[in-house]
């Protein structure tokens, strides 16, 4: 079935839904950098989750597309995960130099965010060069997902790119080797803030409904690297979640991306990752081999040429 | 070369021990333990070459030379000689902690004072030669005995046949009689036809005899006891070991897993006999010591990702991408300082930008293996910037498919080009290097399992596997004898960008990328990552391991090619592109 015959679903969002939706993204980072400069050596993965959930509710966050996560050390590079419960934040004690990655996915009014910060905790030569890279992936999927290539090649360019930094690309290690989903306004009227294996009620009964009828178009709401990714982007709001690690270290961003019919740009340049990128350029504007990467305090200064592409 | 000899008597547990100085007593302290039947005058051309910029220290073990005798044998246990080390430590440097060399006997009593609790106060460093900590030789039994893999029980079959003097240390009357009835008369002329080292008048010293026949209560006090019952002892003294290749008494492979207890180890290897790396090789001794010193008093020792690592330099062609990536990062990781080379220079500069992250600093350079000038001119490039590598991976190569008739002239000699003649011509050039400097080393080539596996889709490629195979058996018998070893690498199906890189004969552009894709994602599913490749490779050159298939279907494809070589033959006519 040649998967490019059927019709793209046209973009329904309003601005005010785009508002919305970057509200609570930005509520999602904004949380995750108070946990960020909360967290300390000698915190494990629970309390960091249990932090982050509890600054998300006081908040106004209703529910989760999925629990809290937070890996600590080498598990954010998922190293030696063999089954999908080792995802869960567990007593994995936070050290001096080691890295750590929060991920959470709130839900207001419907609005899901679904968000990965990635930090580390005093000196780490290789997450710092892990941090700068990640740009490049951002400034490619973009690119890709504009030129409407199909959503398998855009997760093969990226694992091009991955081999060629040297990385190893870990979000294939991800349920269904995902690289990013689909986000909707969840509209079902399933019990808020229960989850099932992880995923919020609603969510699944989204997902579900989202899986089923995606499928019989041929397309998928998840984007992975096999067949069922074998079409054009589907216009509408992605989650993408590049996830690269070297040795122990692992890095992730997550945010939302606009699809419209003919175009695509991030939903919001105003955001952690972003900032570092913009000041570590303005720091140290020379060859970006030799470049040092320095500290990476945020400043509040204006987004990137990123914006320009809107 | 002459400085002057400061003699002194410290005493330790009763006994008088005969200690000589020279040097500047400001300098670091080096402590000299000699081993049996030596005095400390083993160590006359190490002592005046390190003199010129350490404070040398040498002393008498008890029992030998100009140093008391203990009354019995208790007095020869080892706690006692530890102590004796201490003594003399605490006597001629009571302030800064001393780095202590020590070979044979020397190495095993200060083993005992190294893995001491707290010695890390008061020694610096250790470079040992020869001589294995006992504690350490029991595991390393007990481990093999209950483990008795052909290759465990190799070792202790080669052990067992160059250990049986200590038996007959064991036997009374037999050993003191061999010393005293020839022995100790003959031994210049062992040393000379034996162990290679030349006929100097001032060695062996009048004392032999006498020294020959007491230290038999060294084998005979502490054998037996430490060996039976080993304690486990670690340390966190920095270590460097140099290995002896041609030492007849103290086999290679003794050191395996010795970084279970010394963290902090540093590898070295000497192409030497077991009294020749001293009679003959002092100054290369004593230019490892100094490193190792320098490196240690500088600060820089606990830290192996410094500019110097831990002294070792490896070499990998084609380490843009793939296994030679990842085998540069694998001992870059592990200490060394790694050198890449790659027709892709972007490529090779992101392997030594990543390396350096781990390791110590890495450098990249463009070169084209199969040019024979270049790789020429490159060996000289590394060995005026890096020094001589002591580990030279020969890894670039290029993947190609296509029948006999298929395959075109110019495909034949572009696979050749690189697959055979860039191993030769690293071979030649990084060997050449290491022969000469005469401090042994290591080749690694990687061949292929399609070395020994015939496919007739793959003539070209094959053979010229086949080739580097032949080739690295062939060096190696030749190498052997300069220290050198040689590992032969049949990686097998492993995810890298050779498949997206390999030409096939006899087809379109568009057919070439089909293939190319296909056979990538085929790659892709064997999931074989090229890091376990540079995990193998990294133990094969510490082991020494000749021939190494890594992933399973290449340990497979090896043993049946040697069981039913028709069956293979058979499966060759099958059509896998």
């Amino acid at each position: 079935m040649p998967p490019m015959a059927n019709a793209m679903p046209t973009f329904s969002y309003t601005e005010r839904d785009l508002a919305r939706f970057r509200e609570t993204q930005q509520l999602a980072y904004h949380c995750a950098e108070q946990v960020a400069a909360w967290i300390e050596p000698g915190v494990t993965e629970r309390q960091a989750t249990a932090e982050l959930r509890r600054r998300l509710v006081a908040a106004g966050v209703q529910d989760f597309f999925h629990v809290p996560f937070a890996w600590f050390g080498d598990r954010t590079a998922f190293r030696h995960f063999r089954t999908p419960l080792q995802f869960f934040a567990g007593n994995r004690k936070l050290e001096e130099g080691m890295p750590y990655v929060l991920d959470c996915a709130p839900v207001v009014d419907g609005y899901t965010a679904d968000i990965g910060y990635g930090g580390k905790v005093g000196e780490n030569k290789v997450w710092d060069r892990l941090a700068a890279d990640l740009k490049v992936y951002r400034e490619l999927i973009l690119a890709e997902v504009r030129a409407r290539k199909p959503l398998n090649e855009v997760y093969a360019a990226v694992d091009a790119q991955i081999a060629a930094h040297g990385y190893d690309n870990r979000h294939q290690v991800y349920p269904g080797r995902v690289i990013g989903h689909q986000v909707t306004r969840t509209t079902v009227r399933g019990p808020a803030g229960v989850n099932v294996f992880g995923f919020g009620v609603r969510t699944l009964q989204t997902l579900g409904r989202e899986l089923i009828s995606e499928r019989l178009h041929g397309r998928s709401p998840l984007w992975a690297d096999g067949r069922s990714s074998r079409h054009a982007p589907t216009p509408g709001l992605w989650a993408v979640e590049p996830h690269i690690g070297f040795r122990g270290v692992g890095i992730k961003f997550e945010e939302l991306l606009v699809v419209t019919e003919d175009d695509a740009y991030w939903l919001d340049d105003d955001l952690p990752h972003v900032r570092r990128w913009t000041a570590t350029d303005e720091s140290a504007d020379t060859d970006r081999v030799d470049a040092q990467p320095t500290d990476d305090e945020p400043t509040d200064d204006e987004p990137t040429a990123l914006e320009a592409t809107r | 070369m002459t400085t002057p000899i400061r003699r002194r008597t410290v005493h330790s547990g009763g006994l008088p021990l005969a200690v000589f100085e020279q040097g500047d007593p400001d300098a670091p302290t080096v402590l000299l333990v000699h081993g049996y039947p030596d005095t400390h005058a083993v160590w006359d051309d190490i002592a005046a070459d390190l003199a010129r910029d350490h404070h040398v220290v040498r002393y008498d073990v008890r029992g030998a030379g100009e140093s008391g005798v203990p009354a019995n044998r208790d007095g020869y246990r080892l706690e006692q000689l530890a102590d004796d080390l201490f003594a003399v430590a605490d006597a001629v440097s009571p302030e800064r902690p001393v780095h202590v060399v020590a070979h044979d006997w020397g190495s095993i009593q200060s083993w005992e004072a190294v893995t001491a609790p707290g010695a890390e106060r008061r020694i610096a460093s250790y470079t040992t030669m020869s001589g294995p900590c006992l504690d350490h030789m029991g595991y390393w039994l007990r481990h093999r005995l209950r483990r008795p893999t052909p290759r465990h029980l190799g070792q202790l079959l080669h052990q067992g046949l160059h250990s049986w003097y200590i038996t007959a240390f064991h036997l009374p009357f037999l050993a003191p009689a061999v010393w005293r009835l020839g022995l100790a008369r003959a031994w210049p002329r062992v040393l000379r036809d034996l162990e290679h080292v030349s006929p100097r008048a001032d060695h062996p010293k009048p004392s032999l005899r006498r020294d020959a026949v007491r230290g038999i209560e060294l084998y005979r006090a502490n054998f037996r006891p430490t060996m039976g019952s080993p304690r486990e002892r670690s340390t966190e003294v920095p270590v460097q070991l140099i290995t002896l290749t041609r030492d007849r008494y103290a086999g290679t492979y003794l050191s395996e897993g010795l970084e279970r207890w010394v963290p902090e180890l540093t590898r070295r290897t000497l192409h030497a006999g077991h009294w020749a790396a001293l009679l003959e090789k002092g100054a290369t001794v004593a230019g490892m010591v100094r490193e190792f010193t320098a490196r240690i008093e500088t600060g820089s020792a606990g830290d192996p990702r410094t500019a110097e690592g831990d002294g070792r330099l490896v070499v990998v062609t084609g380490g843009g991408s793939g296994i030679g990536r990842a085998t540069a990062l694998a001992f870059a990781e592990d200490g060394a300082r790694v050198v890449v080379c790659d027709l892709d220079l972007a490529a090779a500069e992101r392997t030594a930008e990543l390396a350096s992250l781990i390791g110590p600093k890495a450098h990249a350079y463009r070169v084209d293996v199969s040019d024979g000038a270049a790789m020429d001119e490159f060996a000289q490039t590394v060995a005026a910037e890096h020094g001589v590598p002591d580990v030279m991976v020969n890894n670039a190569g290029i993947g190609h498919s296509g029948t006999f008739l298929q395959t075109t002239e110019k495909e034949w000699q572009r696979v050749l080009d690189v697959n055979l003649w860039g191993v030769i011509h690293g071979c030649r050039a990084f060997g050449t290097l290491m022969a000469d400097r005469g401090q042994g080393g290591h080749i690694v080539n990687v061949s292929s399992a399609a070395a020994y596996l015939p496919a007739k889709a793959l003539t070209a490629y094959a053979t010229s596997k086949a080739a580097v195979f032949m080739l690295s058996d062939c060096l190696r018998a030749e190498f052997v004898g300069h220290g050198i070893g040689v590992s032969t690498i049949c990686p097998g199906i492993v995810d890298t960008n050779i498949t997206r890189t390999s030409t096939f004969s006899a087809t379109t552009a568009a057919e070439q990328a089909a293939k190319q894709a296909r056979a990538a994602k085929l790659y892709a599913r064997r999931g074989f990552p090229p890091e376990k490749v540079a995990g193998a490779i990294v133990t094969a050159v510490r082991t020494g391991k000749p021939v190494v298939p890594v992933t399973p279907e290449a340990k497979v494809a090896r043993l049946l090619s040697r069981l039913s070589p028709g069956l293979l033959r058979l499966a060759a006519r099958l059509n896998v592109t």
